[in-house]
């Protein structure tokens, strides 16, 4: 059924350019400003069924990102287990713990929600930053000996490379899958009006815990490769703020609650910083000015480019989610 | 045991100051169903507005008050009708977002100009002994100013007509607009005393410890904490929120390393989250929207 929509195309070329470009003439700066979109796609895609669909704000985001780099970063380098193993085990634990805590958290509303996921930022950076065996506020090191399996490090990082391709690929057609699902219809009609959706028997307390859960899997994995990748993790870096604030920055500027608004806003976001960082006068105003970009979105373009382009082109809607 | 006693006793002195601090928060939080998350840099705020007063003007530590209150209140309506005012009745997660990235506008351009050093204000105030225990003169006064702080807030929202149409609009903002209420007026005034409680609690706070330019966001979450203790929406439980969550920490602080404490006081606020959503200090029939 999904095989016959063009959308489902639609994404499979997406990924097969992000797949290949790098690959003609061997570009490794390209692969790797590709890499960090690939990781902003997920972030934002797996953002936006929380954000998007349902219509709750999680500014703790990075923390599934971090937890998954640490537990993959841990499981590595002292029981020595081999990548996809570590991997598949810190999506898994995230995913548990985030469903755990979803049952408990989400059975609050709106505001009270955001509050707790700030406080879920807040409180695990303060518990991995004291906690020993994760080595505190010094972080965890992997040897290079770890790249070994994957043939040397430079294979490793092309490696990475396509697995984050994968994930990120992974990321778009869950977005797209729940959308099309009546676990999507749901979420988005909690997201219109949650007293209306739970009186006609949309089990809202469950849904948003699963959405929340879902929402975790996949940024663990992408947490994973990315520390994987450098080798090193410590808490400043795995909970980075910024990160978590470019994946709303970044669906904001898209379009919230499609499928193609994450991607695009990730693109865009991308150039702008790449402009930023190179620039004498703004490099040290990112956060200013990412800040600044999100408070005009929120205020005067809450649809984000997607719903400007539906209100201009009404077909739209037909061919791009 | 007159050491737990006593450490007790201090983390209800600071716990206060706390209480004020989130005081600012529920009082924007009831009046217009905006969580402020500008409150944490706000808080950042009245701490260098204390640094930079006493060391530039040469101002003794507690004359910096006034100064941060009037300060804190124009900062306030400025960031009303900058940040908040189109958001007045839309869904919470478009107020959330829009003080979000206001706030990370201020804590962007903090940080490129003063960086995230450590900055410490030294006030020296003979402190108060008993037995082998010495409660220090700061902690005294910060809670001694909180207290007559609020109680000048009890009075402004009781007796002023200021205060009473701030709390008719709290009630229900349509009424208050048919009796004649300049509403938009209103909830600026009110987000502006928000923020000012917040630039006072810094600045008290920025007498008591050392603090950065990223300290906020500890603060904030300390706000958090003491808000869903007294109840979203509710001043004075507020006040006794931060008493209690100073009583925890008290209590917690001779048996605990420093750095868990954030990790305690989420803990606690989760478990209130998900016991009491209305507030522990919260005797009527609470709002639990």
């Amino acid at each position: 059924m999904m095989l016959r929509r063009p959308f489902f195309w639609i994404i499979a070329l997406v990924i097969a350019a992000f797949a290949l470009a790098p690959l003609v003439g061997n570009d490794v700066q390209l692969r790797e400003s590709l890499l960090l979109a690939a990781i902003y796609i997920t972030l934002a895609s797996n953002l936006n069924l929380m954000l998007g669909y349902a219509g709750y704000v999680n500014f703790g985001n990075i923390v599934f990102f971090g937890l998954g780099g640490y537990i993959c970063v841990y499981l590595m380098g002292v029981p020595g287990w081999p990548l996809m193993a570590a991997i598949a085990a810190a999506g898994i634990a995230v995913s548990l713990l985030a469903l755990l805590f979803g049952l408990g958290i989400l059975r609050l509303r709106g505001a009270y929600f955001a509050l707790a996921t700030i406080g879920v930022n807040e409180a695990v950076q303060a518990f991995v930053a004291n906690f020993e065996p994760w080595g505190g506020s010094s972080g965890l090191y992997l040897s290079t000996e770890m790249f070994k399996p994957l043939g040397g490090p430079m294979q490793a990082l092309w490696a990475i490379y396509f697995l984050l391709v994968a994930v990120m690929g992974l990321s778009l057609y869950l977005s797209y899958g729940i959308k099309m699902s009546k676990f999507g219809l749901g979420l988005l009609a909690i997201g219109q009006n949650e007293d209306a959706a739970s009186v006609l028997g949309v089990p809202t307390p469950l849904y948003k815990a699963l959405a929340y859960s879902a929402s975790a899997f996949l940024p663990a994995l992408a947490g994973g490769l990315y520390f994987f990748k450098s080798a090193f993790i410590q808490p400043a870096d795995a909970f980075d703020l910024t990160f978590s604030l470019e994946a709303i920055v970044i669906i904001m500027l898209g379009g919230q609650g499609t499928i193609v608004g994450p991607a695009i806003g990730a693109y865009f976001y991308e150039e702008l910083r790449g402009w930023l960082l190179t620039s004498d006068t703004f490099s040290h105003f990112q956060l200013v000015i990412a800040g600044a970009l999100l408070l005009v979105i929120v205020q005067f373009v809450p649809g984000g480019l997607m719903g400007w382009a539906y209100g201009r082109w009404p077909g739209l809607r037909r061919v791009l989610e | 045991m007159f050491g737990i006693i006593a450490s007790i006793v201090d983390g209800v002195l600071v716990g206060s100051v706390y209480g004020l601090a989130a005081m600012g928060l529920t009082l924007i939080w009831g009046v217009m169903d905006v969580v402020n998350l500008t409150h944490g840099s706000m808080i950042v705020a009245g701490m260098f507005g204390l640094y930079f007063l006493t060391d530039a003007l040469g101002l003794p530590p507690y004359a910096t008050l006034p100064p941060v209150l009037v300060g804190g209140f124009l900062v306030g309506i400025l960031l009303y009708w900058v940040g908040v005012h189109r958001m007045i009745g839309r869904p919470p997660l478009m107020s959330l977002l829009s003080t979000f990235s206001v706030n990370l506008v201020l804590i962007g351009l903090g940080t490129a100009v003063w960086g995230t050093n450590l900055f410490n204000v030294e006030v020296s105030l003979p402190g108060v002994s008993l037995g082998r225990y010495t409660f220090p003169g700061t902690h005294i006064l910060a809670a001694v100013l909180t207290a007559v702080i609020a109680l000048c807030l009890y009075l402004f929202l009781y007796r002023t007509r200021m205060g009473k149409a701030i709390r008719a609009v709290a009630g229900n903002r349509t009424a208050a607009e048919l009796v004649g209420i300049p509403t938009t007026r209103v909830l600026s005034f009110a987000f502006g005393l928000g923020v000012a409680l917040a630039g006072v609690s810094g600045m008290l706070i920025a007498t008591l410890f050392p603090f950065t330019l990223l300290s906020g966001d500890a603060y904030q979450l300390k706000s958090f904490v003491v808000t869903v203790l007294g109840g979203l929406g509710n001043p004075t439980g507020a006040l006794l929120g931060g008493i209690a969550l100073g009583l925890v920490e008290g209590l917690v602080t001779p048996f605990v390393p420093v750095s868990w404490t954030l990790v305690i006081e989420f803990a606690l606020f989760v478990v209130v989250l998900i016991v009491r959503p209305g507030g522990v200090f919260t005797f009527r029939r609470a709002s639990t929207r």
